[in-house]
């Protein structure tokens, strides 16, 4: 597929830098571990956060590290599509006859996010053996799904920003938000936030579908609703198609103003 | 091949005054002014034509190019190239055309060319007995042979030049677009450069748009200009016409001994004289090249001599002067 030789070209290129990238991947190892470090601290005080026990929470936090670390990986190019538009770089991707999405996305990969990505891995083994929950094979898939459901909603977040640069250039911060933003609120259980909160990273922006509500059936507290609990994490995939309809309208503005 | 037909497009430009109580007020209201880059361009241009399309900066040009390449629509017009509308069909229409960027690069910069290539090549899905085929040729015309496994960044500016035109000939386009392809050049890539354009014209029957500052790169590839300024299309057809219209004078500079003030020529203006070497501007509906050598020798003894034509930018000027733009 052509999305993998895209990729192979950005990793010959990085092996062009490689002390870089083994500093950039160490980095990115501890940048993940620190932040977990301070959930280890605070539970070292407390015992519980609104009913969440450590193993709970750290699951949660590992999950959504585990997706935020894919995303950075494969979707990076949407992260630093600004340059993209101000170099000039995608009236290169328009010339091109292949789809511009899937072209943004091999236009870059982040290899050294693998570093986070092994932190992940560490963590989402340690706390889903912390915590209290009967481990089965319908609940190791709901683990893969809240993963998946992750990376596309990432994804999905990643490519609206990328839009925004189609509208203007200036003051795109905003949009991390909901990138690391958004990483640090879904890292908990969303319950321990107030209600408004809640609704809004459930309903406008779906991070609840693929990390507290499958936690729900995780930890048993789905009350009857398991399958559905189970399945929440597919429908927070659909977020990735408002972010490709809403791209495609930013192609067709760039059509009509260039850069 | 391709037709244009009425083509208008205006941008909307911020505008925003200088110092620091303007980019204050910009934060909130911003004032825009409407810049018409193209105005009712319309031309034809055939199979296997090689077309100079010169102007100024900011004339249109870039504009023009990339309406015709598929990534700017217009906000008036048509456009119909090899049956297709570019802005439209977008993935359909670009397998036909070529496009290069004089100031911009296609190929990964730190891969060697015949990587960047071969990416290419499954971008276009090119066969590969073709590809083959076809970069064996590319190769041997523009001399890639030395620097094809080279990454772009160590290679020099001629030789990335030549491999980005090879890059966008792999998928065998029916149309060439190039933006300043000579653009800091120096003279020996320059006539490889034109060389191999004409090569590929010929052998082809590509047929190749071209923008460019360097009236060489016209003389030596085309007679067919279309000349832009402000948006509009101020002529279009051969070079020699232009130049004809607009040729009325000749500089004709001079060495000579002794030194002492050159005469006086009727007909012409003495433009600098300093020493054994003085410049004349002939206008020649009053006098000809050959009556002012004859006149001047009468008196000096002429040790050194040329005569120029007006150069391409004051034949555009002079153009700019007739429309009132």
């Amino acid at each position: 597929m052509i999305y993998f030789k895209y990729v192979r070209m950005v990793i010959k290129s990085f092996m062009q830098y490689r002390a870089s990238f083994w500093l950039t991947m160490i980095g990115q190892f501890f940048v993940s571990f620190f932040a977990f470090l301070g959930i280890y601290l605070m539970f070292a005080r407390f015992d519980n956060i609104a009913g969440w026990s450590f193993g709970e929470v750290a699951l949660c936090f590992g999950v959504v590290q585990t997706a935020f670390a894919v995303t950075e990986c494969f979707a990076r190019g949407f992260d630093i599509f600004r340059d993209f538009i101000k170099q000039g770089t995608f009236d290169r991707i328009m010339l091109r006859p292949r789809s511009t999405i899937l072209q943004v996305l091999g236009s870059n990969f982040e290899l050294s996010r693998i570093g986070r990505l092994a932190q992940s891995f560490v963590t989402l083994g340690l706390a889903a053996s912390w915590m209290d929950a009967d481990w089965n094979a319908m609940k190791a898939v709901t683990l893969i799904f809240m993963i998946v459901s992750g990376v596309f909603i990432f994804t999905g977040i990643f490519i609206l920003g990328a839009t925004v640069c189609f509208f203007t250039v200036e003051g795109l911060e905003f949009i991390n938000i909901f990138t690391d933003g958004g990483r640090e609120i879904a890292s908990y259980p969303l319950t321990i936030y107030a209600k408004w909160i809640m609704r809004f990273f459930t309903f406008i922006i779906p991070f609840g579908c693929f990390n507290y509500l499958p936690l729900m059936y995780l930890t048993g507290r789905a009350e009857g609703r398991e399958l559905l609990y189970m399945l929440t994490p597919l429908a927070g995939i659909l977020f990735i198609a408002p972010c490709l309809g809403v791209w495609r309208l930013g192609v067709r503005r760039y059509l009509s103003t260039g850069n | 091949m391709i037709t244009l037909k009425n083509i208008n497009k205006t941008f909307k430009v911020a505008q925003r005054g200088k110092g620091a109580g303007a980019a204050f007020k910009a934060l909130f209201k911003r004032d825009y002014k409407y810049i018409r880059a193209l105005n009712d361009v319309s031309f034809h241009i055939g199979e296997g034509e090689i077309v100079g399309y010169i102007g100024p900066n900011g004339a249109g040009k870039s504009t023009t190019i990339k309406v015709m390449s598929g990534i700017l629509s217009p906000d008036s017009g048509q456009c119909d190239i090899m049956d297709f509308t570019p802005w439209k069909n977008r993935r359909e229409y670009v397998k036909n055309i070529g496009v290069v960027f004089g100031q911009r690069t296609q190929l990964w910069w730190d891969v060697p060319i015949a990587d960047s290539f071969d990416l290419l090549r499954d971008i276009y899905k090119i066969p590969a007995a073709e590809y083959a085929r076809t970069l064996d040729m590319l190769t041997e015309t523009m001399g890639l042979s030395e620097f094809l496994n080279t990454p772009l960044r160590q290679v020099s500016l001629g030789q990335r030049m030549r491999a980005e035109i090879a890059a966008s000939l792999l998928h065998s386009p029916k149309i060439l677009f190039l933006d300043e392809p000579t653009i800091g050049l120096d003279a020996v890539s320059k006539l490889a450069v034109r060389q191999f354009i004409k090569a590929v014209n010929a052998e082809r029957k590509l047929t190749v748009i071209l923008t460019t500052h360097d009236q060489n790169d016209i003389e030596a590839l085309t007679d067919r200009v279309i000349l832009i300024g402000r948006g509009k299309i101020l002529h279009d057809g051969s070079m020699q016409n232009i130049k004809h219209k607009f040729d009325t004078y000749r500089t004709l500079t001079i060495t000579f001994s002794p030194r002492e003030a050159p005469a006086a020529l009727p007909g012409a203006e003495l433009v600098s004289w300093s020493g054994e070497r003085a410049v004349y501007r002939l206008d020649t509906s009053k006098i000809t090249v050959s009556s002012a050598i004859g006149e001047l020798s009468k008196t000096l003894n002429i040790l050194d001599m040329t005569v120029e034509t007006p150069p391409i930018e004051e034949i555009i000027a002079g153009l700019y002067a007739e429309h009132g733009i």
